[in-house]
């Protein structure tokens, strides 16, 4: 977190925005004139993290480029509930191709606007969990090796939710899913499978590499106008709570990302070059239990007598990502 | 529809605005205005929350115009009241309670400095009321008065108004310039204050009033818990005893009474506190206290007891004084029952000491109303009704004299409530007490969004230094940290203007009202005066994600109307 937190303390910097600040250290998204890149009427659920998490991600990429922004689109819910025709919430330039070639199209955009000189214009591509950890893994490899001038953004829900809730590459340990039953002694998905995407990414040595969530809209923003200032290939990691996906309360969706990443299951960091250069330090440390007990996909954790030898395996999930990123850090900001 | 299409656009793109997801709601969310435990807790009913939204925008005669509406004396509040506010500040349960009161003694201060004026009252309605005591209680009622438009007659007894502010409370924690400043402030609204004038016999004042044409339509009863009580204890003839009361009386009078190198002062409220602590100033070594319960038991406020030891003052628990002679007193030893009432054991022993100090409460004289027999008395106390009123149609009472909670922030809130039903009255109505919102207690915030702050402690002068003077022992805060304490406020269950609601919303539903209308039809509920948001219910999907993360509670989510 190298930009510096306003010191007000009634909010902090931490709400949207706030009457007693500087417009400078407000949100984009406290802006009237925010694009409002995704508008009403889409047909998202209710308390959808992926459309907020769209909204945040593209108004911010709009602000740090003037508005000269391309957009392309893998399928899933987000470009299902956005684009029903003749309909679109959609307000700035937009395409959508296939499920698994969107890193594809967006390195033809980026050629195809180099050859016609307008570096001006920006690419940004973004898919779902599915859509990029899994089947459109092999074109953003190769997006990410030859370091084209795209910013790639995965909306990670942790499944397949538009074809039904299907486990991904992405589904955490334990958690129940269409494909991933609540049965036998290991219920849910299992252990030691699934791609760290960031990861992978910082593996390809990009130029910038980064995770955010939709509980802290300043690291997010800050995150995306970070992303805009580089050239060549970009990856954002943002994760997105999904109600259908992870049964959990409409009303609950930002807070089930902070309590993910305050348990320390999501860390939120920075890397260049394949480098961290930053962490975000957790604020209130939570243990995973308080995560992991409003959502239904992992209910059966804690029906009748519980299984609290698999919660205490997640918990130490989340104390290795604590420790190899030092989210705990000593007092002062 | 038909339209032109750009080259290579075969069809013709709409917008989802014309989906209206609103229809898919089952709950709505609202915005409200929630009562914060502040404002709840003051005995004054001060808007707390209100003028701290004021003073963190740094905007201090606004903060001090949103706070005398309540209460016309916020300098003396800032030093007299015992907060009853911070005790019940949400903020206690985040860090440390907000510094209330010592914004609030800022803005006082502020307001004296800067010689801001009450508004003059814009109406006058020819009504004449009679208030008997110029303390708190019949100040505030006069304050009220007038800015409601009626003529105010304030009858009272002493040389120089203030009651027990100016008589009791030591001018080390309350100086006589604030006193003198504020209680002139409200004298100067057009007040007829008539000092020197006691009212021995209310029915005959009210006659000779009318006798001589200007009758008093209604009357105000503020005339305090004067008296001290008395405890029978055998004395020898030479021993030296008096009451707390008249101590501090005579040295506000100006006088240094003579007391010794040892004062003993008998009982454990707030009086005795103050009596101890002037005994000190006024030369004694010694300075102890003699009360017969222990510390939890003590009525005394915590903070009065912490400052009066902080200054050398020796306390004797479980203590009762059985004999006075020259220069010795003979203590009893007590023990608490199951109850926690204190009885002796036998045991005795000896204590040296000049003189001793009986604080052991106060009582009314209420000698003035034997010849009102409607105007009924219990215990000792005025009997009122819940707008004030005693038995006596169009008379009314608040403060000390009605026995309850004896302080001066309630006395002011008597004042208050006794204003409004004594307009209510003369109107040829009864005063009822508006229903209070819902109280915004500490689970309905989402405290997440506050960032953690330590709290700004009011500097104190050095004890030493402290106990041989009468200055002011509790310094205020200046002007960068009062606006610091003003913004630790967390806005409990009232708007301060977040975005949050704005930003979350994954719909768009929620609209910053200065926002044009975008589309044809749409139609945005208003969020109501000052408020700067509204929801736009053609499209909320009524997720909830507004109310849960809106930081101090100001959004509830309601069934949808079918
Ligand atoms: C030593 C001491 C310290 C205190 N410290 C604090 C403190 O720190 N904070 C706090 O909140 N409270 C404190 N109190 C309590 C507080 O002072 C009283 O609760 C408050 O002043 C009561 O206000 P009142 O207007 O009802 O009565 P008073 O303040 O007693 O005023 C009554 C007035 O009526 C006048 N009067 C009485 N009879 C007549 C009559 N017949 N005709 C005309 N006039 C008459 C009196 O002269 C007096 O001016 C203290 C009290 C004492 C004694
Ligand atoms: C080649 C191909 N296989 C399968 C599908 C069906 N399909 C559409 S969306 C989707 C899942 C999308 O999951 P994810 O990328 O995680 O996005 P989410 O819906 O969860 O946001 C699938 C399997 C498809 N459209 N194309
Ligand atoms: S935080 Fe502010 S509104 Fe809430 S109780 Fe404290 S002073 Fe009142
Ligand atoms: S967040 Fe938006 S859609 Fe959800 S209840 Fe609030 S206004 Fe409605
Ligand atoms: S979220 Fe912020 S802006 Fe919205 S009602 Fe609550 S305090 Fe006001
Ligand atoms: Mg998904």
């Amino acid at each position: 977190m190298p930009y510096q937190r306003a010191k007000f303390y009634q909010v902090g910097s931490f709400a949207v925005g706030n009457r007693l600040l500087a417009p400078s250290e407000r949100t984009v998204q406290s802006s009237l004139a925010r694009t409002n890149s995704l508008t009403s009427g889409h047909r998202a659920c209710q308390g959808c993290g992926e459309a907020l998490a769209a909204r945040y991600v593209l108004d911010a990429a709009m602000a740090a480029t003037g508005g000269k922004v391309v957009v392309v689109n893998a399928t899933g819910c987000l470009e299902v509930f956005s684009t029903p025709f003749p309909e679109t919430s959609w307000r700035l330039a937009w395409l959508h191709s296939l499920f698994g070639n969107a890193p594809a199209v967006a390195s033809g955009v980026a050629a195809a606007l180099k050859a016609k000189g307008r570096a001006d214009v920006r690419v940004v591509a973004q898919g779902g969990d599915g859509g990029t950890v899994d089947i459109g893994f092999g074109t953003l490899s190769g997006l990410f090796e030859r370091n084209d001038d795209v910013l790639y953004v995965c909306y990670d829900n942790q499944a397949y939710m538009n074809t039904g809730v299907q486990r991904s590459g992405s589904t955490p340990p334990a958690a129940r899913t269409a494909t991933t039953e609540a049965l036998g002694p290991e219920p849910g998905n299992v252990f030691g499978q699934g791609k760290d995407l960031p990861a992978i990414a910082m593996a390809h040595g990009i130029p910038y590499v980064a995770t955010a969530s939709v509980a802290d809209l300043h690291d997010l923003e800050y995150k995306v106008e970070r992303a805009m200032a580089f050239r060549g290939a970009r990856y954002l990691h943002v994760l997105v709570p999904c109600p259908l996906g992870w049964k959990s309360a409409t009303a609950e969706t930002v807070r089930l990302a902070r309590l993910a990443v305050e348990s320390g299951l999501f860390p939120l960091l920075e890397a260049e070059a394949g480098e961290v250069v930053a962490v975000t330090p957790l604020r209130h440390r939570v243990g995973v239990e308080e995560y992991l007990r409003p959502q239904g996909r992992f209910a059966h954790l804690f029906r009748g007598a519980g299984r609290p030898d698999i919660v205490a395996r997640i918990q130490q999930v989340a104390d290795r990502n604590i420790a190899r990123y030092g989210l705990v850090q000593e007092a002062g900001e | 529809m038909t339209m032109e299409t750009p080259f290579a656009i075969t069809l013709p793109v709409g917008s989802s605005l014309a989906n209206r997801t609103g229809s898919w709601r089952v709950e709505r969310p609202v915005y409200v205005d929630l009562l914060p435990p502040c404002n709840d807790a003051c005995p004054a009913g001060e808007n707390v929350q209100g003028w701290l939204y004021a003073a963190e925008e740094g905007d201090y005669e606004a903060a001090w115009r949103a706070l005398v509406a309540d209460n016309p004396m916020p300098a003396v509040m800032g030093r007299a009241c015992f907060r009853p506010c911070e005790t019940a500040c949400n903020r206690a349960k985040l860090d440390q309670a907000v510094g209330i009161n010592a914004v609030e003694r800022f803005i006082g201060d502020f307001a004296i400095e800067k010689g801001l004026g009450f508004d003059r009252p814009a109406t006058a309605t020819g009504k004449h009321v009679l208030v008997v005591g110029a303390g708190p209680a019949g100040l505030s009622a006069a304050y009220h008065l007038r800015r409601l438009g009626h003529a105010v007659t304030i009858y009272e007894a002493a040389e120089l108004p203030g009651g027990m502010m100016r008589y009791g409370i030591p001018a080390y924690r309350l100086p006589r310039d604030i006193l003198d400043a504020e209680v002139g402030r409200v004298v100067d609204l057009g007040i007829d204050l008539q000092l020197g004038h006691p009212v021995e016999d209310l029915a005959a004042t009210l006659e000779e009033a009318k006798a001589a044409g200007r009758p008093f339509d209604a009357v105000f009863l503020g005339v305090g818990a004067q008296t001290a009580k008395r405890a029978y204890i055998p004395a020898g003839d030479s021993a030296r005893v008096l009451d707390a009361l008249s101590l501090l009386r005579s040295v506000t009078e100006g006088e240094r009474p003579l007391l010794g190198r040892r004062v003993a002062v008998y009982g454990g409220g707030d009086t005795a506190m103050d009596a101890a602590r002037t005994a000190k100033r006024l030369g004694a070594t010694e300075a102890v206290i003699v009360y017969r319960r222990n510390r939890e038991r003590m009525p005394a406020h915590p903070e009065e007891l912490e400052d009066a030891l902080g200054e050398g003052v020796k306390v004797k628990w479980l203590s009762t004084i059985t004999h006075v002679a020259e220069g010795t007193l003979l203590l009893e030893k007590m023990e608490l029952d199951e109850t926690g009432f204190p009885r002796p054991t036998g045991e005795t022993e000896e204590l040296d000491a000049d003189a001793v100090v009986l604080a052991l409460g106060q009582e009314s004289d209420l000698s003035l109303v034997a010849n009102l027999p409607e105007v009924k008395v219990d215990n000792g106390w005025l009997s009122v009704g819940p707008d004030q009123m005693t038995g006596r149609a169009g008379i009314f009472a608040g403060g000390d004299v009605v026995g309850q909670d004896m302080t001066v922030t309630t006395a002011i809130g008597h004042g208050k409530r006794v204003a409004r039903a004594i307009d209510a009255y003369l109107a040829g109505s009864r005063y009822e007490r508006p229903a209070r919102h819902a109280l915004a207690g500490f689970d309905r915030l989402n405290t997440w969004y506050y960032s953690d702050a330590p709290r700004t402690v009011r500097p104190r002068l050095d004890a030493a230094r402290r106990v041989s003077t009468f200055d002011e022992v509790v310094q205020g805060l200046d002007a960068d940290t009062a606006l610091f304490e003003a913004r630790r406020c967390l806005s409990c269950g009232n708007c301060f203007e977040c975005d949050n609601c704005f930003g979350v919303c994954p719909d768009n539903a929620v609209v910053k009202l200065e926002q044009a209308v975008r589309g044809e039809g749409d139609v945005f509920a208003s969020g109501g005066a000052g408020r700067h948001y509204a929801f736009d219910y053609d499209y909320c999907k009524g997720c909830g994600l507004c109310a849960q993360e809106c930081p101090c509670g100001a959004i509830v989510m309601e069934p949808e109307r079918a």
